[in-house]
């Protein structure tokens, strides 16, 4: 158990006072309360994740944190549920590794099933205690007591309530969260499956959400870090006299950390525009056209992930193979806002404000390099721009923190647009190559599939970043990107299936978890060969995935999105529809968890290859819907966001450094391309929830691509989709 | 250093800077405190740092604050607040049009500006208006509903 000691009252009412103010609903007064002293960062603990002030409010410690999710809405719905107590009258405390247990990153659309859910325990292990208390109190058997808006009374006599203040306010519950401690029976929520509007749009909608970006402290300077000209280049010399007539900017230096301070923060982003400085040679890249073959060549190890059935026998007999590759190139979380960080780092202590997905993973690490014990570190979530994975914030954090110990000031760090384009980690290049082949059946009889994928490190804490890897500081070595192996086989029942991974030592730019990890290439490969395979059955592409689906909640979402799109059974592309097509792709999300199928309608215009998605419906399956609105809000920005990553999106770089480096150069989807989308949501509140951030952006670029091919008969496998590569595959159709 | 008076939000303020050249933005966000504009990219590519400058939409993160001199400034935090926000920040938040909600400074300043020149605009005139303000968590379809929303709510 860690308990937080280590930080003064005073420090939390400062600090930790200000953020739970700012995340509080408005309504929320009692969120200004300090937790009872000496609160416990132990998830096994109730006091871990709840405590219940004196008027009665409670405060959620979280650590999962809401990165635009709605997670914010879901959890408070999720505990009220447990404790019949107005959302409205709960906070939340998200990832603040002084006050929140370790819960993992908000990763892997995680914050639902690995942070809401143990939460939810804890608060019906609360419900039971506070309950207890009452009896005793009112010497009622439990049964009899009911829960009215966080006040417990008699159901049979007319007695004043004992509100949850009243009960245990300011204490400390002591009690291990009790995993059999009965939840609420679905058919009686009244908050949780309903649509409640989300706490902080409000705010954001006129401008007074506080982000990371938006946050100060008295004496802070602004900071800007000099990113070198080209990727991996050691600092030689720095002429500070060139940045002389800019008020009050001064050089701070660590071996090849390059970086500025200034009271004005124009007068930062200047000084780092114009400190003149030489740097020595990069340490190369190959240059992003050269990736796709450097990939297919540079493999050092091989795995076989899955293997079932003899596919390699059962495709070397077959009459006949289809085969085919699919490339996804390296792309950017590409954020609205550039990352952004606030450290505040004395001889004695640090606090850093981030906007990072991990603050417990990352903790450890800060430490380290700042040369401080752990417990003197606190690092404390706070809203930045979307990120999708992890983008610049975690570097800009550290950026912060080494000006911040270096001038022993207060430091804001912003990244302007090109260090974002330009350093956050990417996606990594993503390659397959995929055969089947049909039984005589007419069904798929075997499946092989190889991947040429960067190895992740073995026990790697966390990937290296950027600036205490400049200063010479202690790092962790090694990459990560997630779990990017996972769907490279069909989401049906395939008698031979093999699928193997190429490993590949290093990957030119660094990588890190970008939404839905190599899922989205994955499916992409898999939906569109299963497309392929559908066309050399003679059968129509709906008609072939209901034949080899057997899970009747996969068969729920096809059906459904058979209905939404009135699709018509057709076999091959639409010779008469004049450029228009449609297209479908379906998977079960990591064999495991959501079922999602989605149809798109696209027009294509042949002489420009210019392609326009219309129209998109997916039927997604979840498990439990906690708020439909928030699940909804998630599957449409997921469908939006890969069709933005299917059509346009690729970091380019030269044998130097990126050159996609803004906009215009690493364009995105805009609001003439955005579809009409659809959503269908699947609810079944006697099962789990599950995550909602990821799975529907697996069969996005397949069903691209396969409407693509009904419109125009041409197939597409490389990403993005531009109008050139529209127009070249046009010439083979 | 020079002194520039600029009317913001309806009230007249004097502010400083070393640098005529300096975006407004920076004045915004730092000197006067309204943090409704974001940074974005600098460059007017993105719409973040959207604010009005005597009703038209423009982007504060290259306009030089020498260039608004005598001009009337309005930001997000001008149109309304949480507990009355103006008609364009209420259908945002009625159709929950955002995610991580840092590009809706820029679209609901965009809308303002179209909404006053075309009180009801068509889908696709919404979108030809912000076909410049560009959204990462793909909240444009949401977006799209609001400003409609907006439009039909006068």
């Amino acid at each position: 158990m860690t308990a937080i000691s280590a930080l003064s009252r005073r420090d939390l009412l400062k600090a930790g006072g200000a953020i739970v103010v700012s995340f509080s609903l408005p309504a929320a007064a009692h969120a200004q309360a300090l937790p009872p002293p000496g609160k416990t960062l132990d998830g096994s603990e109730v006091d871990g994740f709840l405590a219940i002030h004196e008027d009665g409010g409670v405060t959620i410690y979280s650590g999962k944190v809401d990165l635009g999710t709605g997670f914010r809405a879901a959890i408070r719905q999720m505990v009220a549920e447990e404790l019949d107590i107005g959302v409205g009258r709960i906070a939340l405390v998200e990832g603040d590794t002084a006050l929140t247990p370790d819960q993992g990153p908000t990763a892997g659309s995680t914050g639902i099933t690995r942070g809401a859910v143990p939460i939810r325990q804890a608060a019906a292990t609360a419900r039971q205690e506070l309950l207890r208390l009452a009896s005793e109190r009112l010497k009622v058997p439990p049964g009899e007591l009911a829960i009215v808006d966080g006040a417990i009374a008699p159901r049979a006599a007319r007695a004043t309530p004992l509100g949850f203040g009243d009960l245990i306010g300011g204490r400390r519950f002591s009690l291990k969260v009790d995993a059999k401690a009965p939840l609420k029976d679905p058919k009686t929520y009244r908050l949780v499956g309903k649509p409640l509007p989300r706490p902080d749009l409000p705010a954001k909608a006129t401008g007074r959400h506080v982000y990371v970006h938006d946050f100060k402290l008295p004496g802070m300077l602004h900071g800007r870090v000099v990113h070198p000209p080209a990727v991996g280049a050691k600092l030689l010399a720095v002429e500070e006299a060139s940045i002389k007539a800019i008020p009050g900017a001064r050089v701070v230096r660590k071996e090849s950390f390059l970086g500025v301070v200034a009271e004005d923060e124009w007068a930062a982003v200047r000084a780092a525009r114009e400190l003149k400085a030489s740097w020595g040679p990069g340490t190369g890249l190959p240059g992003n056209a050269e990736l796709p073959r450097l990939v297919r060549e540079s493999a050092v190890a091989e795995e076989t992930l899955e293997s079932h059935g003899d596919a390699p026998a059962a495709l070397a007999s077959a009459g006949a193979v289809l085969r085919a590759r699919y490339y996804w190139p390296p792309q950017s979380h590409a954020s609205m806002g550039p990352s952004c960080a606030v450290a505040d780092v004395r001889a004695d202590g640090a606090t850093i404000w981030t906007a990072s997905q991990a603050t417990h993973k990352y903790w450890p690490h800060f430490a380290s390099f700042l040369g401080l014990p752990k417990e003197k570190v606190r690092l404390v979530y706070l809203d930045g721009a979307g990120c999708y994975g992890m983008n610049g914030h975690d570097d800009a954090a550290a950026d912060a923190a080494l000006l911040s110990q270096a001038v022993g000031k207060p430091v804001r760090v912003q990244w302007m647009r090109e260090d974002e384009h330009g350093w956050d980690p990417k996606g990594p290049p993503q390659l397959l190559e995929v055969k089947a082949s049909l039984g005589p059946d007419r069904r798929i009889a075997a499946w092989e599939a190889e991947m040429w994928l960067p190895q992740a490190t073995k026990g790697l804490p966390n990937i290296p970043l950027i600036s205490p890897t400049a200063a010479g500081l202690p790092q962790p070595q090694g990459l990560s990107a997630g779990l990017i192996t996972q769907n490279a086989d069909p989401s049906y029942a395939v008698p031979n299936v093999r699928v193997v991974v190429h490993w590949l030592k290093d990957t030119p730019l660094r990588p890190s978890n970008i939404r839905a990890p190599g899922k989205i290439a994955n499916s992409f490969a898999v939906e569109s060969l299963v497309d392929e395979l559908a066309a050399a059955a003679g059968m129509d592409a709906l008609a072939f995935r209901l034949a080899h689906t057997t899970d009747p909640r996969g068969i729920e979402v096809l059906k459904r999105v058979e209905a939404l799109m009135k699709w018509e059974p057709r076999v091959g592309p639409n010779r008469a529809g004049a450029g228009r097509g449609r297209g479908i792709a379906y998977v079960h999300y990591k064999h495991a968890e959501n079922y999602v199928a989605i149809g798109m309608e696209v027009s294509v215009d042949r002489a420009s290859g210019a392609v326009k998605v219309t129209r998109v419906a997916c039927a997604h399956d979840c498990g439990l819907v906690v708020n439909p609105d928030g699940v909804r809000n998630q599957v449409e920005g997921g469908i939006v966001q890969t069709l933005s990553r299917a059509l346009f999106e690729e970091v380019t770089f030269d044998r130097e450094r990126v050159t996609s480096l803004d906009w215009a150069s690493y364009p995105i989807l805009r609001f003439p391309d955005a579809p009409e989308v659809i959503v269908d949501l699947v609810d079944r509140p006697e099962l789990p929830p599950m995550g909602a951030g990821e799975a529907a952006t697996a069969p996005v670029a397949a069903a691209l691509a396969n409407a693509i091919f009904d419109a125009t008969g041409a197939r597409l496998r490389d990403v993005p989709m531009t109008p050139e590569r529209v127009k070249a595959a046009l010439q083979h159709a | 250093m020079a002194a520039y008076t600029i009317r913001v939000n309806g009230r007249a303020e004097t502010v400083e800077s070393w640098d005529p050249g300096q975006p407004l933005l920076y004045v915004l966000r730092n000197a006067l405190g309204l943090q409704g504009p974001k940074f974005g990219c600098g460059l007017a590519q993105c719409g973040t740092c959207t604010v009005l400058v005597d009703g038209e939409a423009v982007r504060s993160c290259m306009l030089p604050v020498s260039a608004v001199a005598g001009k009337s400034v309005t930001t997000l935090e001008g149109l309304g607040t949480p507990e009355q926000p103006d008609r364009v920040q209420a259908a945002f938040i009625a159709e929950q049009a955002a995610q991580c909600g840092y590009c809706t400074n820029g679209m609901v300043m965009a809308a303002k500006a179209l909404l006053a020149k075309t009180p009801r605009p068509t889908a696709e005139e919404v979108k030809a208006a912000l076909s410049d303000n560009l959204c990462r968590c793909g909240t444009h379809t949401r977006i799209l509903r609001a400003v409609l929303r907006a439009a039909n709510a006068t």
